[in-house]
């Protein structure tokens, strides 16, 4: 699958749609494949602040166990609690379904371009 | 890194791949958990060609007698055992599943990580042997596991051995697609199941398997998953140098009963060590992976760690195996904490295996 193009990317394999105010962030397919099956995420409260690079979250795979780094400062505004029960939404559908948490971003520091990240993971 | 000889045949099925043992090997070609249920529900086909194959022939059973902790005098041709080899401290050089081929001939296999580790170790024990052989043949096999309750009848039309009368902790030679192959009915899964050695190309044989109805190719990952349900140790987790088979509750392995064998001294001085491996099982989907520490409940000292974690596929419980000080009084039902990144755990301590496989 490629990197959607409307889409901007972290070096710590996040994605990021941004609209208005509110940027909705996920794990591209290549972190979720290298996770392998995930099992298990714990996402943050909804209300509780984001700080840029800051650890706000956790994703486990049945071999490891992935951080989820905000990529802004914000509000976390909303939290995809479907993946309560359906972790494994991550992996089949890590730019639609498995989205991860919503920021209401008060920064917006510089991200990648989909070539970019295309090239920082050698696609 | 070395590749087995069904490198072509992973790559053709989209494998992902990790570093094992010196290896490039599969880690999953899908889903891992999917692969997981293949193997309890169906059959699961794995590459574990990693693995390293040793004959040793001539006095082999006085030999190994005195190589090994076991006794594999006593077992029959054509039946396998599972045993270690320690050092003169007692401490596990390796695990080990010998097959007896002959009277005068035996196959060992042991893990690929410890290949020179096990060769070297058997080589400085033949000086009282010298009509003794061994034969490091690990570049010679490529060895498959059909692992899963349909193996039996998936596998059984395609050889013209007798499936049935193969008992498990057995081997027969048998021909297989045309190809001279050993068969073992052992595995690493808990679940009924074959390994196949194969000298040659083992690719037709590979896809002969694959095309067989329900049959999926597996990755290490479920490989992982499935033993640690199983209760079984890995080597580089709940085994190496500085523990003896008791730490592992594997002392009846040992034959105190045998004149002399490597590591006797040592093991019969001490079979009470300060830590042994303990099941836990803990509910919710947050598992304690390896190196997690363990308290007892509201305590701040750490009695040990987890040596292997999951969120059990089968089980939908967290499981792990945890080397823990033993003189802390713990048993069946015992609460204990794991400290999962800065959040306590509940774990109980339960019998092993965490799964066993219905008969």
């Amino acid at each position: 699958m490629a990197n959607p193009e409307n889409l901007k990317y972290t070096k710590e394999h996040e994605w990021l749609l941004i609209e208005d105010d509110i940027a909705t962030v996920g794990i591209t397919k290549y972190a979720a494949d290298a996770l392998g099956e995930i099992v298990y995420v714990d996402l943050p409260k909804v209300g509780s602040e984001a700080a840029h690079m800051k650890i706000c979250g956790e994703i486990e795979s049945t071999k490891s166990v992935g951080e989820l780094y905000a990529p802004m400062d914000g509000e976390i505004t909303e939290v995809n609690s479907a993946l309560d029960q359906a972790p494994d939404r991550v992996n089949k559908d890590p730019f639609g379904d498995g989205w991860l948490i919503k920021i209401r971003y008060t920064s917006l520091p510089d991200f990648l371009s989909s070539t970019e990240y295309d090239a920082l993971v050698g696609e | 890194m070395l590749n087995t000889l069904l490198k072509a045949e992973h790559d053709k099925l989209g494998a992902s791949f990790t570093e094992f043992g010196g290896w490039e090997m599969p880690v999953r070609y899908g889903s891992d958990i999917d692969e997981h249920h293949s193997v309890r529900t169906g059959c699961g086909l794995f590459d574990i060609s990693h693995m390293a194959e040793i004959r040793v022939t001539g006095e082999a059973e006085d030999f190994l007698d005195y190589a090994l902790i076991s006794k594999l005098s006593e077992i029959d041709n054509g039946r396998a055992k599972y045993t270690m080899i320690c050092d003169d401290q007692g401490g596990i050089i390796d695990d080990l599943i010998v097959y007896r081929l002959d009277d005068d001939e035996f196959m060992i296999v042991a893990n690929a990580g410890n290949q020179h580790q096990v060769v070297e170790a058997l080589n400085s024990r033949l000086a009282n042997f010298p009509d003794t052989k061994v034969v490091d043949e690990s570049g010679m096999w490529s060895l498959i596991a059909m692992q899963g309750p349909k193996t039996k009848e998936l596998l059984g039309p395609l050889v013209d051995v007798d499936l049935t009368v193969l008992k498990y902790y057995s081997i027969a030679a048998a021909v297989l697609d045309g190809n001279d192959v050993f068969l073992a009915r052992t595995g690493y899964t808990g679940e009924d199941g074959f390994e196949i050695f194969v000298s040659g190309n083992p690719s037709s044989i590979w896809q002969l398997l694959l095309s067989q109805e329900g049959v999926s190719a597996c990755g290490l990952a479920c490989r992982d998953t499935l033993r640690l349900e199983a209760g079984m140790p890995l080597y580089g987790h709940e085994l190496n140098k500085d523990l003896t088979p008791f730490a592992a509750n594997l002392g009846k392995v040992i034959r105190f009963d045998k004149p002399a064998f490597v590591g006797k001294e040592a093991l019969d001085r001490d079979k009470h060590p300060e830590q042994r491996l303990f099941g836990l099982q803990g509910d919710g989907r947050r598992a304690a992976r390896a190196d997690y520490e363990i308290f007892l409940p509201g305590e701040t000292e750490s009695i040990g760690k987890v040596t292997s974690g999951v969120l059990s596929p089968t089980l939908q419980v967290p499981i792990a195996l945890a080397l823990l000080d033993s003189n802390t009084g713990l048993e069946i039902g015992s609460e204990v904490e794991a400290d999962v990144r800065g959040t306590r755990i509940f774990y109980k301590v339960v019998e092993l295996p965490f799964y066993k496989r219905g008969r």
